[in-house]
């Protein structure tokens, strides 16, 4: 007879002192795991369940304009400061740790239609309802100086947008047509255009820097080649669009935000139809911008809400609002695709998490028992 | 003394180089030859693996090719260099990856293939491709972690023509190590009454109570009394909950929840003349079968009945769990078996197992075999996923009013004052039941009888006490930490406790499949079309209705019109009513073939249809 019994020595399964560590031997049998897939299901309804409980996306609200804010830039060093230009020509710098406003431009006379910062963060150019473009130093003047422009432009039509190059030293801005500027000169270097209307919006590729997009009335969107000085392609919408906003990841994908309540997201070797159709809102889109992940963006629109949508899919992840938010103009995400900013035509702008329920004061390392939960939401029970 | 046996005890530790463990133990098995084999003068056992000094490599190629993931030919890992390429001119003796053993990441695979993927273009098809492929690697890896698992099942093996069932328990117990013998005693507690056990899910803890109203528990391994009471009324089954804190007790007139201090927490008065209990551990219901016919299914979790279903079948008595989709069997006095769940008001389904009543059941853990005993002796054993059709049956000299199945398939049956367990050639079929693998002989009738989950052994409630015997190979090995952990600590009781109330599956999730969930959900086209036109507010795909096209000079006066939309409505109809009858007369003549030819009209005819 030959036998063997199943007998287990403790010491491998007990620990020696109370300082170690429990043992946890694993087998991953399925049969030792009956019910997988309910159980799983539990979990997920859990952890979304209590993701809806954490949900506190509200951080801020930088109060001081006395209009509309009609546009916002953001501080390409410095993850802290925001620029925002409103509609009664005041152009303010906030600090997004101390929640205040730095400093306060009186830049022009009328709507300040555009904002944008030079790459490398000294310094900002805006475009107002006064036909000017200006640049100005972001250091504020020192003591007992005045606040003045770097440069003055002075044109002959309204400029209705503005953007800087990513790398070099030019700007392009657009009106009644898309002016390539250097910033050296007073005069466009070159003008583009391709139909009759006025253009409202131009962006710059952040990683083929040669490439803009702009969006007319007539309902286009025209893309261009500064090396060539020349439109490149033309896509015609149902509605005007808006804006565009490159992704920072994918060089030849762009959103764009349409008046008929939708985003298209459009990859431009192929224009003829859309990658994807984002449909959640309302009324109309007014403005959109990519996280720096380029997996998602956020959206304003004229219905009081502003949502993030994945770039893969067609209905948005999150929406917020308040009841004191009216009407939201522009939109940033900031560069650590944590915090969205949003202004509104009533005065405020308002800093949200990206992620409603995430934890954003850094927690100690997790115990050992906490390691198997695999659903971050779960590890706060 | 303890005798040693052969070069068998000392299985070696976790090696550095591995062919698959069945193929060692294979080819380690060639010397003893089974007594039946000697009889029968049956072809021998499987022929003995040539073991070359590389392990083979096209197993991961095997791997690959049973895909049906059209992918392009995989290319090999180039080969390796030449010995004249490298500088020592030395070879590697097992070029390649480890091989993949086969037949282990069978058991990891979840997707059931005989489904046909939908049509190539779909988004959905190359995602089902993906995961397929994932799936596979998965199950790869998971096999190769085999490896780590420590320990290795029991066995008893008889020397040439050496039958195991005539093995005393006596011998087993000299002839294995001093802490497996002292897992083999003997309660001998005549004064309280037939008893029934329970051992808890991590195998540690056994809850007896005795018919006279005896009800202990206690930590076996460490002979430690948790408590001992009186409940002074008659016992007639006893579960331990969730874990080892808590006990269930079906005493004569209620069911009663216990601390196992002994102290009394519960009276539920709702389930009443309860004779059997099974708790379901991943839902957390505790469900009693009464005298009166009622299935009660009771939430420890929230203290709330949860269902309380009429079996319609007068006295129940006989009922066990499905571990694998917690449906509850119950045996009823016409030889029939029918599978319950809480949601649903009538059984799932019903077998017809014997042909007197039916004495016990029991499913095997994995939920694939149901083996029953009836009052005509029989003992068979069922298929329980797919066909349920019976796989094996044996007469018995004397009907087993108790059976129950071990972690590795092993089927113990409790025929009057004998236990006999039989044993299945591996892990994944079901027990032979020619030749009984151990039998005993116990000094009262069996009452009660459960494997205890990781130990080889097995626990016997009958009229004389309780009696542990030892199992060689009834146990899984190696458990998993964070399901049943038998050395656990009371922190480490503690934290699983809270994960497991917060992983409880709703009660409404218990059906035959438990993968159910994870079907896509095919929304029906009929459902689509509906809501479709609830979407549009109008059917689109409705035929307008016929407008007559304006005619001159005067054909389109009212009357005219109405005359020509009345001749359009009416063709219509005629057509429906002729296709309507056509389709009558098809089904009429499909009738007249089925029945059969030559049968003689009957004056009994006029009451078929």
């Amino acid at each position: 007879m030959k036998v063997k019994m199943l007998s287990r020595n403790p010491d491998d399964y007990v620990r020696e002192t109370k300082l170690d560590l429990q043992r946890v031997p694993r087998n991953y049998d399925p049969a030792l795991h009956p019910f997988e897939v309910p159980r799983e299901y539990v979990r997920a309804l859990n952890a979304t369940k209590l993701e809806r409980v954490f949900a506190k996306p509200f951080l801020a609200s930088l109060d001081g304009h006395r209009d509309g804010v009609n546009c916002l830039a953001k501080h390409p060093k410095s993850l802290s400061t925001v620029l925002s230009g409103a509609c009664d020509g005041e152009v303010k710098i906030w600090n997004l740790t101390t929640r205040k406003c730095t400093r306060t431009i009186q830049a022009h006379e009328g709507f300040v239609r555009g904002i944008c910062t030079r790459f490398c963060g000294t310094s900002f150019f805006t475009v107002g309802d006064d036909k000017t473009v200006k640049q100005w130093k972001m250091d504020g003047p020192g003591y007992g100086e005045e606040e003045e422009p770097l440069h003055t432009i002075l044109g002959k039509t309204v400029y209705t947008g503005i953007d800087h190059h990513w790398k070099d030293a030019a700007f392009a801005t657009c009106g009644q047509q898309v002016d390539i500027w250097d910033e050296q000169r007073t005069s466009p270097v070159c003008s583009m255009t391709w139909g009759f209307d006025s253009i409202s919006s131009v962006k710059f590729n952040p990683i083929e820097t040669f490439l803009l997009g702009s969006c007319a009335s007539d309902r286009n969107i025209v893309l261009y080649d500064m090396r060539q000085a020349t439109p490149l392609k033309k896509v015609i919408l149902d509605m005007r669009t808006n804006t565009i906003c490159w992704n920072p990841m994918e060089a030849f994908i762009f959103t764009a935000a349409n008046e008929d309540y939708n985003l298209y997201t459009f990859d431009m070797r192929a224009l003829d139809t859309p990658v994807m159709v984002h449909l959640d809102h309302v009324s109309a889109v007014l403005d959109v911008d990519y996280s720096p992940t380029g997996k998602e963006f956020v959206s304003a629109s004229f219905d009081k809400s502003v949502r993030i949508f994945p770039v893969d899919k067609s209905q948005s992840r999150e929406v917020y609002h308040t009841k004191r938010m009216q009407h939201v103009i522009c939109v940033k995400w900031t560069s650590d695709s944590k915090y969205i900013m949003c202004g509104s035509d009533e005065m405020n702008i308002r800093l949200w998490k990206a992620n409603a329920s995430e934890k954003l004061v850094a927690e100690p390392s997790p115990g050992p028992y906490r390691e198997h939960l695999h659903h971050k939401t779960l590890e706060r029970v | 003394m303890v005798v040693l046996v052969g070069e068998m005890e000392m299985v070696p530790k976790p090696r550095s180089h591995a062919p698959a463990k069945k193929d060692r133990l294979r080819a380690k098995r060639k010397k003893p030859r089974r007594y039946w084999e000697q009889e029968s003068g049956a072809s021998p056992g499987p022929p003995p693996k040539k073991r070359s000094s590389r392990p083979a490599r096209p197993r991961s190629s095997q791997v690959l090719r049973r895909s049906r993931i059209s992918r392009k030919a995989q290319v090999p890992k180039p080969e390796r260099r030449k010995p004249e390429q490298t500088l020592s001119g030395a070879q590697d003796p097992f070029p390649g990856p480890a091989p993949a053993p086969l037949e282990v990441s069978r058991k990891f695979r979840r997707i059931d293939k005989s489904k046909p993927l939908p049509s190539p273009k779909s988004k959905t098809r190359s995602r089902l491709e993906a995961a397929e492929a994932e799936e596979e690697e998965a199950s790869v890896r998971a096999a190769r972690s085999e490896l780590l698992l420590a320990e290795q099942p029991g066995f008893l093996e008889g020397e040439d023509g050496e039958d195991t069932a005539k093995i005393l328990q006596a011998d087993i117990v000299e002839a294995v190590d001093i802490a497996s013998a002292a897992k083999h005693f003997d309660l001998n507690l005549r004064q309280f009454g037939p008893y029934r056990l329970n051992y808890s899910r991590t195998g540690r803890h056994l809850a007896l109570g005795g018919r006279r109203g005896h009800v202990a528990a206690l930590d076996w391994v460490t002979k430690q009394l948790m408590c001992e009471i009186n409940v002074m009324e008659a016992v007639r089954d006893i579960q331990f909950l969730h874990s080892e804190a808590l006990l269930a007790v079906a005493q004569n007139r209620w069911l009663y929840i216990y601390d196992n201090q002994g102290i009394e927490l519960h009276c539920v008065r709702r389930c009443d003349r309860v004779t059997r209990l099974e708790f379901l551990p991943f839902h957390f219901l505790l469900a009693t079968a009464s005298e009166t016919g009622f299935l009660t299914y009771l939430d420890v979790s929230v203290g709330k009945i949860v269902a309380a279903l009429n079996a319609r079948a007068g006295r129940l008595s006989v009922m066990a769990q499905n571990p694998y989709n917690a449906v509850i069997h119950l045996g009823h006095s016409n030889g029939t078996v029918s599978l319950w769940s809480p949601a649903v008001k009538e059984p799932l389904a019903k077998i017809l197992c014997h042909r007197g009543g039916i004495r016990a059941v029991a499913v095997d853990s994995t939920g694939t075999y149901m083996a029953t005993s009836g009052l005509d002796h029989q003992l068979k054993i069922f298929d329980l996923r797919g066909t349920y059709q019976p796989l094996s049956a044996r007469t018995l000299p004397q009907g087993a009013g108790h059976l129950a199945f071990s972690q590795r398939g092993l089927l113990v049956a409790g025929m009057g004052d004998v236990v006999s367990i039989w044993k299945g050639p591996g892990k994944a079929s079901p027990p032979s039941l020619e030749q009984p693998y151990l039998t005993h002989r116990l000094s009262g009738h069996v009452h009660g009888l459960q494997f205890c989950p990781f130990e080889d052994v097995l626990g016997v409630g009958h009229s004389g006490g309780i009696t542990s015997m030892l199992v060689p190979g009834a146990a899984e090995p190696n458990f998993d930490g964070l399901e049943n952990n038998p050395y656990r600590s009371r922190k480490q009781r503690q934290e699983w406790e809270v994960k497991a109330l917060l992983e409880k599956i709703p009660a409404e999730l218990i059906c035959l499949d438990p993968r159910a969930l994870a079907e896509v959900d095919v929304i029906s086209l009929e459902q689509r079309k509906k809501e479709r036109i609830e979407r549009l507010g109008y059917d689109p795909d409705a035929k307008a209705t016929f407008q007559p096209k304006l005619k001159q000079k005067g054909r389109s006066s009212t009357a005219s019109l109405v005359k020509r939309r009345r001749k359009v409505l009416d063709k219509e109809h005629r057509d429906k009513v002729r296709q309507s009858l056509e389709e009558q007369e098809q089904q009429q003549q499909q009738q007249e073939k089925t029945k059969p030819p030559g049968t003689r009209p009957s004056a009994l005819d006029r009451f078929v249809h």
